[in-house]
């Protein structure tokens, strides 16, 4: 984290945090979590050289490589490439929604999932039996049977137009499928893409902070007393394991 | 067989705001009381890694695990209720502390108007300017009344603010001043007074500055970090249960917390509750607390659901309108917002407060005409700066598309050049808005969960376009390029995301056969049975329920003594 912390005055790392703003009440640091910092005092990142570690994150844990190479194609159109930034594919969004899917989302572990299923009205919700790990699983392969209905053609290997055209019809719910829906599965798809571009890096996506850069966003900041009531200011991100380092 | 444990002086069901203001108040006088939690502990130490829009806001870590309890939900009672099986509408609080540790901190009092809003509004526009099935009922008690604990409540969290020019009589001024104004904020106030409107600093339990309270009890400053809703406060800046009465409460020595402890049933012989029925959700033991006082201060459903499963009270019958328990379950007409972009300006909408914000309440309560609207009520106008977070903020102007090129491009320019006015519109009561127990589905123990039967109705869909257009023109005054805003309500979608201000169920008011508990939240039909937080609400104002819930809470405790001391109906 040396690195990007460096130029980046704005930027308080906890412990400087502490040091600078004297965050106490009566002579008592006062919070849980700066309390439990206080008694580190090594700084370590000064004199360490960053090594360019291997991702190692960048495996699979539920997709195949088939319905992984979908997803990055499929998301990389809902948040495309261009002279902004990356897309999704190189923020990594497709490993995003691969780990979730492994974990307690792609189970829907915190949800009501208790039959009778009926079939409800829109404002009731989602009322399938299906978890989203099963929706991905069917939403891949329908949007790879509809790009060869349509295209004759793997939907990795069309145009972006062509590319958008099947998105489109499954936003639209213009393909005729029995077991999900196929607008349901899209907002999914979007959703997650927004959510792998924009969380914190720890799950896998918003590579680099590449997806905050964009958009001018520091991510996790200790505070912005300073500049709260003045003009918007850039500042560089920091993500969660900046909090790690100390 | 549930084992049975000594009787203790009280035993109190759920520890969040209620729960913990009820705990510190009667344990300060010496009585023993239990606290039962069916969440976890929290403390500030775990907000470490708080700062994670995805795990807290969007997967819910705070909040109940729906697999094991959820609502059902209808329109109305000629359709099948389902059970709401993702979160949508509203988020449910769980664990030490409640939804009072991941709400905001906006802190309100409602109005003189909102108390008395049945008598006012007929002495004002006559007996049909209410609807016949709009049930909405006087309180039992007035402001002025209520305002000595609208003060303890304040003074206890520190509470932030400044002077609201059109709101009831206050008996001292906010304990600290007002949070800092963003350039925003500043925009929206200069706007706002060249329109002749009355902008106001939000009140926050965000505190401005270090405080300290008369229970002794110390706290820093708010540090802006964008991170409130939702999350909870890694400084103890933001007054929540946890780090304000419970430790009080356990300082005297009386007190005691069993988390992960579930109450099932309120015991009952005659008109007598002797105690409650409790689950070691770690163990699945049952247990049985017996108490000579029962509190019960869960959320809105969890207090009418406990009361309906133990057979306490008389359940609302939509058809008559006679029983009480699951009458006039109201909610927040939220949707009344107008979106400015604008192209030459940035904001630091990062950062924030939970209850960072101007408010004004020109177009709230009866603080304007009524005569020719077809509408009661109305909501304050909010500008809320409560830190804008990438996944959830992606505002684009109406016509442009929701994902691909145009979409990034479109979100990116304006991810920081946006600004929301919204109306927080308040929730009449109507006679088949209700809740009561679902005849099919069930939580992890196989008792029925809660259903609600809820739509809009006119009164929401014209109010709600009224605050929509007037938030519009404030944007406008404001200089934003383009403005969108709301033009339809549409009908109460349980899968969308509004705000957690459900209220009613366990109305107070001054007849017994009209409300479920009096002005002290004390059961009518069992003395030793008080019930308190907003399910006390007949009907839902324009502003967030907490600080009302705060006050109604300092009153009960004084309730619950006076019942410790002489016994019978207080009032």
């Amino acid at each position: 984290m040396a690195e990007e912390n460096k130029g980046n005055p704005e930027s308080l790392s906890r412990r400087k945090f502490i040091r600078n703003t004297g965050f106490t009440v009566g002579g008592l640091a006062v919070g849980g979590v700066l309390g439990s910092l206080l008694p580190r005092t090594r700084e370590k990142d000064k004199n360490e050289t960053p090594v360019k570690a291997e991702n190692f994150n960048q495996a699979l844990m539920y997709f195949t490589p088939e319905q992984f190479r979908i997803t990055e194609a499929a998301t990389e159109r809902i948040f495309p490439k261009d002279e902004l930034g990356p897309g999704a594919k190189a923020v990594g969004v497709a490993f995003y929604i691969d780990h979730q899917l492994a974990g307690d989302w792609g189970f829907n572990a915190r949800e009501y999932m208790q039959a009778p299923f009926f079939k409800g009205e829109k404002v009731q919700g989602y009322q399938g039996r299906l978890k989203r790990r099963d929706i991905f699983d069917i939403g891949l392969r329908e949007i790879q049977n509809h790009s060869m209905a349509v295209y004759k053609k793997d939907f990795t290997k069309l145009t972006d137009e062509e590319q958008d055209a099947i998105l489109k019809d499954f936003e639209g719910d213009k393909v005729n499928l029995t077991t999900i829906s196929p607008s349901g599965f899209f907002q999914m798809l979007r959703s997650a893409t927004l959510e792998g571009t924009y969380s914190d890096p720890l799950y896998g996506g918003n590579k680099n902070m590449d997806g905050w850069k964009m958009r001018k966003y520091p991510g996790s900041q200790m505070a912005y007393t300073d500049i709260i009531d003045k003009d918007f200011k850039k500042i560089n991100p920091q993500s969660l394991k900046s909090h790690m380092n100390h | 067989m549930a084992r049975k444990l000594p009787k203790v002086d009280v035993v109190i069901i759920g520890v969040g705001w209620a729960g913990g203001i009820i705990a510190s108040e009667l344990t300060k006088k010496g009585l023993k009381v239990v606290g039962l939690e069916r969440g976890k502990e929290r403390k500030t130490e775990d907000y470490f890694m708080v700062h994670d829009e995805l795990r807290y806001a969007l997967r819910y870590e705070m909040m109940q695990d729906l697999s094991k309890e959820t609502i059902t939900f209808r329109s109305n009672e000629k359709f099948r209720a389902l059970p709401m099986r993702q979160y949508g509408s509203f988020l449910i609080g769980d664990g030490l502390g409640g939804s009072g540790v991941h709400w905001n901190g906006q802190t309100f009092r409602f109005l003189p108007y909102d108390f008395q809003i049945r008598s006012q509004t007929i002495e004002k526009y006559g007996k049909n300017k209410i609807p016949a099935e709009m049930t909405i009922q006087d309180w039992g008690i007035t402001y002025d009344e209520l305002e000595p604990y609208y003060d303890t409540f304040e003074k206890m969290a520190g509470i932030s603010g400044e002077e609201n020019p059109l709101a009831g009589k206050r008996s001292s001024k906010y304990p600290t001043p007002p949070l800092k104004k963003t350039k925003a904020m500043e925009l929206f106030t200069d706007s706002a007074k060249r329109m002749k409107l009355h902008p106001y600093v939000q009140p926050a339990a965000n505190l401005s500055e270090s405080y300290s309270n008369p229970d002794g009890i110390s706290r820093a400053g708010c540090q802006y970090c964008g991170f409130c809703e939702r999350f909870g406060c890694e400084y103890g800046a933001k007054a929540d249960p946890v780090v304000t009465v419970i430790p009080v409460a356990q300082k005297t020595g009386n007190f005691e917390i069993r988390t992960h402890s579930n109450v099932r049933r309120i015991l009952k012989t005659g008109k007598k509750a002797t105690g409650v029925l409790y689950t070691d959700v770690t163990t699945g033991e049952e247990i049985e607390q017996p108490a000579d006082i029962v509190v019960l201060t869960g959320f809105v459903f969890n207090n009418v659901r406990l009361l309906l499963l133990s057979n306490i009270g008389t359940p609302y019958n939509p058809n008559t309108g006679t029983g009480s328990v699951g009458k006039n379950y109201a909610y927040q007409v939220r949707k009344g917002n107008a979106v400015g972009f604008f192209d030459k300006k940035e904001f630091n909408n990062f950062a924030g407060a939970g209850a960072l914000g101007m408010i004004l309440d020109d177009y709230n309560g009866d603080n304007f005409d009524h005569s020719k609207l077809n509408f009661i009520h109305g909501g304050m106008i909010i500008l809320g700066q409560t830190g804008q977070r990438p996944i959830q903020n992606n505002a684009v102007p109406k016509g442009t598309p929701t994902w691909g090129a145009d979409f990034k491009k479109a979100s990116l320019k304006y991810a920081n050049s946006t600004l929301t006015v919204g109306g927080e519109g308040s929730s009449m009561a109507f006679r088949h808005h209700f809740l009561d127990l679902d005849p099919t589905y069930k939580d992890a123990y196989g008792d029925p969960l809660i259903r609600i039967t809820f739509d809009f109705e006119d009164q929401d869909r014209e109010m709600s376009k009224y605050l929509a257009s007037k938030c519009a023109d404030i944007l406008k005054e404001m200089g934003a390029d383009h403005v969108d805003y709301m033009q339809d309500l549409g009908p109460y979608d349980v899968s969308t995301y509004q705000s957690t201000h459900n209220t009613g169920g366990v109305i107070m008011g001054s007849d017994p056969s009209t409300s479920a508990v009096n002005s002290y939240l004390q059961m009518w039909d069992v003395d030793n049975l008080f019930v308190v937080g907003a399910s006390a609400f007949p009907q839902n104002a324009g502003y967030n329920p907490t600080g009302t819930v705060g006050a109604l809470s300092y009153r009960a405790a004084e309730g619950i003594l006076k019942y410790h001391d002489k016994g019978g109906q207080v009032v």
